[in-house]
């Protein structure tokens, strides 16, 4: 009975999402297996993505909202090599490769930043990405074309330089996601980027019981007590955010190029704040996140993401209301975790003082 | 290496911190096996002399150290606590250093876990080799075994009860290769009887083993029985070293207080009429971390000053706090015979009490304020001073003016050595910093006032300023005081009576010219108080 | 040379760089042939825009609450009341004053919420503000939408559902505060009077609201919160109401800010305003735990300053509209050096 009051209350957000979710479904009208196929396709595109945020939260570096970052090194890849006319897997691989160098200086000054902002790493976070943001587009919408020649006239805004608000990633669309091609009763898998998720898993499976992974864990209960162990305290929180930022990076390229479209200014500010909301959806909290969390997040953000606008619709006539609702769901969702992990942490310092008062302690 | 070398020999240490000498010339001797009781007052110099064996940086970046120390005969230097580790020489801590959500194993191996070696570590390096959780839970056990208490190494600290997470971390020094002596700071400090006396036996097994310990500990009764040998630090000079036998718990604690001031006695005692008592407490608990009161029952007659003093961690710093409702705390107070409510500062406040807190710079400063802010907020949020009304009285404007002339004569006063009254307080040096906590405390004309601890890090010059402020307030004023000091000769020479805490009670009352010896065996707990008559 | 270094060191190096930066384009502007005057009187006015809601900002962060990543909280109450002030049909400054009022009433129950929440979540306020800004501004999105408004201004036309994204303010009170008393000097150079006469009047009832009993306490318990406690000062109620303040600023602010620009933006409108506020205070020299009133008024000049002159300068000499992308550098750039700061003060 208690044990499952607990279990209940463990995965309290998790239920509501999905008794609401459940509300949702036969409002919007939408036939199975259309969400079915939704759901498979939206899955292979976002879990890396979503992945990519276990490691800070292990850390005890909190939600990284500097993951934007990697998704933007992730971008820079992909425009370069649609530039190039590079198609195909060779295409996604070269992205991936230019992206990672980019990706690892990024995810290093971030965690150099995060740092000297001990305690506020997320809002630190938050604002690093936005400050990055004015990097990328100094980059993207100065210097391609101008100081980074560009190859395809197509690409290139008329002024003459700059990169297009959208770009068609013709060449390597959904090139992860049908090289190994299954259908099973109408529904197509993209089996190759459920493998490719799943070695992601292994990975951080494996990394955990790795000793980088024991002294992750340590930093992120008690950075005092893990530096007087010898454990170097910053260089292991910098390598999880150069970690994470990298995911991050590949989880860009795989969600683009299922998507196909790339919208250059803000495809990566989208990044951050959806896979953070699925994450939390999927029961995870600031202090604590699992591959379970993340794969019933996206499952669940998604099934939001797509019945939310339908259901408004037909219940109150209006489409754009689901929209708004959906993203009020995803910013209050955040800001409800964020609560909740505040309002634990004042209680928990509350008990533990309580549990400093000795025996003999009268009422 | 030499047979019959000592685990550790001592010679003539000596350190100051600038101007003020901590420790002169102490030298000690732990042979293999053997067990060295620590005792001393607050500040008499245990922890320094620590900080030097395990070369903490601070002894480094504040000048070093005079003498040297040898282990195992050898003569070190260490220039990190990780070198002192690697020496032998272990360290348990009065606060558990464990991480909460590991396992006792995974804490007993903290970042010296045991690895699986692969051929990616010729890659990226060892830290990204498999942790080997069945070698670390095998050497978990042994370190256990060892110790010989039944801990199980997969449970988690956090759900741990509190002996147990003392045992972890005695079970992690054991684990190291090479332990060869063991530091144990006030290990039974927060255990119960019955856990203590179980960590006691298996020290004594520890030792017999061969593993050298120096024990520090307030309960002299403990150090007695578990030790070979007991030294005694007083004001930085190790003033006995005797074996277990040829002492006893008063002969520690005149050690520790010094006999040669015995003869100098307190101040002339007045005696105040039997009446009603200024202040009555009864059964007070204050939940203050680390200065945790229990239950203390005590009563302040008008116009006294009482003392009340202790050894750190015992719970006199309680005592003020929670009276003034800084910290949660229960029990019965009454104030001039009504019942005073405790955890509202305001209700003190508007009383009529005031505090001068022991946390000058965390309590009682605004840093970044001049003077005469620090001086008049108290007085100007409780009775309403410095103010202008405004709009006949529906607003209230500060009067800077009034501000700058309350704290002008407080300056003249105290002597408060400044540049003006707009001086920020942070940049003042200690003793004019508590000249200006004290006289917050005086503006707001208190008829009880509780000091804590007025006297600490402050040069001598500025200790008799506030100390004769004190009586003068009391003598002139009338002003009923409250004394809280480690330093007991302070409150022999302010006080008409001093009150001893020990472990969170009051363990008696003591005229002023009681001998320091009788003050002594109460703060070690060797003497207990009769029962309050209220029971 | 060492008095110089104490002064470049009290005014803060990214402070200077950014006065010389914006003067160099000032100096700049008669070269690439862009009219001094008339850049400097967009300056002034939108250095009277925005003054108010960078004013907002300070009541919470003398409080210990930190930079209002909340403020669109304000600004939603400042969005009700102009709407519903002409769903009444009131125009002019009768119009504006009863916007104020009708305001004024919603921010003061959204800021009471809003502290009692952030005095729950001590150590978390700037990420928790953050958020609960923009999900409140998603949730009015819906009330938009939804909200039964009758005016024509406001309504889409034929087809559409709720209040339209960008209302004029047109034939109500378009610029009562900027015209009134308002100054011409030579051609192209106009001293919106009314408007800083507005602002001046804002600031001076916070500068004398800081000078009360309870302004003293407030800056207490933003200092040293154990201090204020010791001394009888209630610090949660402090801080609530530092809250309250600060969101009722907001919203006079957005007021302010609207009947200037000439538009009420809804629906995602008012979702970053918070940054730009931000940014101009701690370029002003505030800090996380600290801010004056010349923080606000050197603040909000520097950064409306650059705001105003970087498309004009630099289009024309670069040939390219780089203002956008030197405002996110420049304002987040500055966040993010406050917020990297190790604490040299307060707490």
């Amino acid at each position: 009975m208690n044990r499952l009051r607990r279990l209940l209350a463990e995965n309290a957000v998790v239920l509501l999402f999905a008794a609401l979710i459940a509300a949702a479904i036969p409002l919007s009208g939408a036939p199975p297996l259309y969400l079915l196929q939704e759901v498979l396709t939206r899955l292979g595109r976002n879990a890396v993505l979503v992945l990519s945020l276990l490691l800070p939260v292990m850390a005890g570096m909190g939600l990284n909202f500097g993951m934007v970052l990697g998704a933007m090194a992730g971008q820079i890849g992909l425009i370069l090599v649609t530039d190039w006319a590079i198609v195909g897997l060779p295409g996604l691989t070269l992205a991936a490769m230019l992206a990672t160098p980019v990706a690892v200086l990024l995810g290093w000054l971030c965690g150099a930043v995060l740092n000297r902002a001990k305690g506020r790493e997320m809002v630190t976070g938050y604002i690093l990405g936005f400050f990055v943001n004015g990097l990328y587009q100094l980059v993207v919408l100065y210097a391609m074309g101008s100081l980074i020649p560009m190859l395809n006239p197509e690409l290139v805004l008329s002024r003459g330089y700059g990169v297009r608000n959208v770009i068609n990633l013709t060449g390597v669309r959904q090139v992860l996601d049908r090289l190994v091609p299954a259908r099973i009763g109408g529904i197509q898998l993209p089996v190759f980027t459920y493998a490719l998720i799943a070695a992601m898993c292994l990975f951080v499976v494996w990394f955990r019981r790795t000793k980088l992974g024991q002294d992750m864990r340590a930093v992120g209960q008690d950075r005092a007590v893990a530096d007087a162990a010898g454990i170097p305290v910053e260089r292991t929180r910098i390598l999880a955010i150069v970690l994470s930022t990298l995911l991050a990076c590949y989880g860009q390229i795989v969600f683009l190029q299922n998507l196909g479209t790339l919208n250059t200014y803000n495809s990566h500010e989208q990044a951050g704040m959806f896979s953070i909301a699925a994450l939390l959806i999927g029961g995870a909290s600031v202090t604590r996140a699992s591959i379970p969390n993340v794969l019933v997040g996206v499952v669940l953000f998604h099934l939001l993401f797509i019945v939310s606008p339908t259901a408004g619709k037909n219940l109150v006539g209006s489409a754009q209301l689901g929209e708004y609702f959906r993203q009020f769901v995803s910013y209050g969702v955040i800001a409800v975790a964020l609560v909740l992990y505040a309002w634990r942490k004042q209680a928990g310092e509350q008990q533990a003082r309580a549990a400093l008062r000795g025996p003999g302690v009268g009422t | 290496m030499v047979g019959g070398a000592p685990a550790l020999r001592l010679r003539g240490i000596g350190k100051s911190f600038g101007e003020s000498r901590v420790l002169e010339d102490v030298s000690l001797e732990v042979a293999p096996g053997e067990v060295v009781g620590l005792v001393g007052e607050n500040g008499a110099g245990k922890s320094t002399l620590m900080r030097i064996l395990f070369g903490m940086p601070i002894i480094r970046e504040t000048g070093g150290y005079q003498g040297s120390v040898e282990v195992a005969g050898q003569e070190v230097r260490f220039r990190s606590p990780f070198d002192a580790l690697d020496a032998g020489i272990g360290m348990v801590h009065q606060e558990f250093s464990l991480l909460p959500g590991f396992t006792a194993a995974e804490n007993i191996l903290l970042n010296r876990e045991p690895l699986r070696r692969s051929a990616l570590d010729e890659v990226f390096g060892e830290r990204l080799s498999l942790l080997d959780r069945a070698a670390m839970e095998a050497r978990a056990r042994r370190s256990i075994e060892r110790l010989g208490v039944p801990l199980d190494p997969a449970m988690l600290v956090k759900e741990m009860p509190v002996g147990h997470r003392q045992f972890t971390e005695i079970a992690r020094e054991l684990g190291r290769e090479g332990l060869r002596l063991l530091v144990l700071d006030e290990p039974t400090a927060v255990l119960t009887e019955s856990e203590a006396a179980t960590l006691l036996g298996r020290l004594r097994a520890l030792a017999a083993e061969g593993v050298a310990m120096i024990f520090i500990s307030h309960r002299l009764g403990e150090v007695l029985s578990l030790c070979q040998r007991v030294a005694v630090l007083r004001d930085g000079r190790l003033v006995q070293d005797l074996p277990a036998g040829r002492t006893s718990v008063r002969g520690l604690a005149a050690a520790m207080v010094g006999r040669e001031m015995a003869a100098a006695t307190g101040a002339e005692p007045r005696t105040f009429p039997a009446g009603e008592p200024l202040l009555e407490v009864e059964g007070l608990w204050v939940d203050m971390p680390g200065e945790t009161v229990r239950d203390a029952t005590f009563s302040v007659a008008r116009g006294e000053i009482l003392g009340i003093g202790g050894l750190a961690g015992q719970g006199k710093l309680g005592i003020p706090n929670g009276l003034m409702g800084l910290h949660p705390a229960g029990g019965r107070v009454r104030y001039r015979g009504r019942p005073l409510p405790l955890g509202e500062p305001r209700a003190a406040l508007e009383a009529g009490l005031a505090f001068v807190s022991e946390d000058r710079r965390g309590v009682g400063l605004l840093l970044d304020e001049g003077i005469d802010w620090n001086v008049a907020f108290g007085a100007m949020q409780v009775q309403g001073a410095c103010l202008r009304p405004l709009l006949g009285g529906l607003l209230q404007w500060r009067s800077d003016a009034a501000m700058a002339s309350l704290a002008a004569g407080y300056v003249k006063e105290l002597e408060i050595r400044c540049t003006g009254v707009r001086q920020k307080a942070g940049t003042l040096s200690g003793g004019n910093q508590q000249k200006v906590c004290l006289a917050r405390a005086f503006a707001l004309s208190p008829e009880l006032l509780l000091v804590a601890e007025p006297t600490r890090g402050i040069d001598v010059g500025a200790k008799e300023l506030v100390l004769a402020a004190l009586r003068r307030l009391n003598r002139e004023r009338g002003t009923t005081i409250v004394v809280v000091s480690s330093e007991l000769h302070e409150l022999r020479s302010l006080c008409d009576r001093i009150a001893i805490v020990y472990e969170g009670r009051i363990a008696g009352h003591l005229p002023a010219s009681a001998a320091l010896e009788e003050l002594g065996l109460l703060m070690a707990g060797a003497a207990t108080a009769p029962p309050p008559e209220a029971r | 040379m060492s008095g110089a270094r104490r002064l470049l060191a009290e005014f803060g190096l990214p402070r200077v760089i950014i006065a010389l930066f914006l003067l160099g384009l000032f100096a700049a502007a008669p070269l690439v042939g862009v009219s001094l005057a008339a850049s400097l009187s967009d300056t002034v006015v939108r250095f009277g825009m925005n003054g108010i809601l960078v004013l907002a900002l300070v009541p919470m962060i003398q409080s210990g609450c930190g930079l209002n990543f909340g403020l669109p909280l304000g600004v939603l109450a400042g969005l009700l009341g102009a709407t519903l002030s002409i769903e009444i049909g009131l125009t002019g400054p009768g119009g504006f004053a009863a916007a104020a009022g009708i305001s004024l009433g919603f921010a003061a129950l959204f800021g009471l919420g809003y502290g009692v929440l952030l005095n729950r979540v001590k150590g978390g306020e700037m990420m928790i503000a953050t958020y609960v800004g923009f999900a409140s501004v998603m949730f009015m999105c819906m009330a938009w939408l939804v909200l039964p408004y009758r005016s024509p201004t406001m309504i889409w036309g034929f087809g559409g559902e709720g209040l339209r994204t960008t209302i004029s303010v047109e034939g109500f009170w378009l610029r009562v505060l900027d015209d009134f008393l308002s100054v011409r000097i030579g051609e192209e150079f106009r001293f919106p009077t009314g408007l800083l006469l507005a602002f001046g009047a804002a600031a001076a009832l916070v500068w004398g609201f800081f000078r009360l009993r309870v302004g003293t306490a407030m800056t207490a318990a933003g200092q040293n919160p154990v201090y204020a406690r010791a001394a009888g000062v209630d610090v949660d109620r402090m801080r609530t109401l530092s809250v309250v303040l600060s969101t009722m600023l907001g919203a006079l602010g957005i007021l302010a800010f609207q009947q200037s620009f000439g538009f009420i933006q809804l629906y995602q409108g008012p979702f970053y305003m918070a940054f730009p506020a931000v940014a101009a205070i701690l370029i002003g020299g505030a800090s996380v735990s600290r801010a004056s009133l010349v923080h606000v008024l050197v603040g909000t000049f520097l950064f409306q300053g650059i705001l105003t002159m970087t498309p004009s300068v630099i289009n024309s000499v670069v040939k390219a509209d780089m203002s956008d992308v030197v405002r996110v550098i420049v304002s987040n750039g500055m966040i993010l050096y406050a917020l990297t700061r190790r604490p040299a003060e307060g707490r």
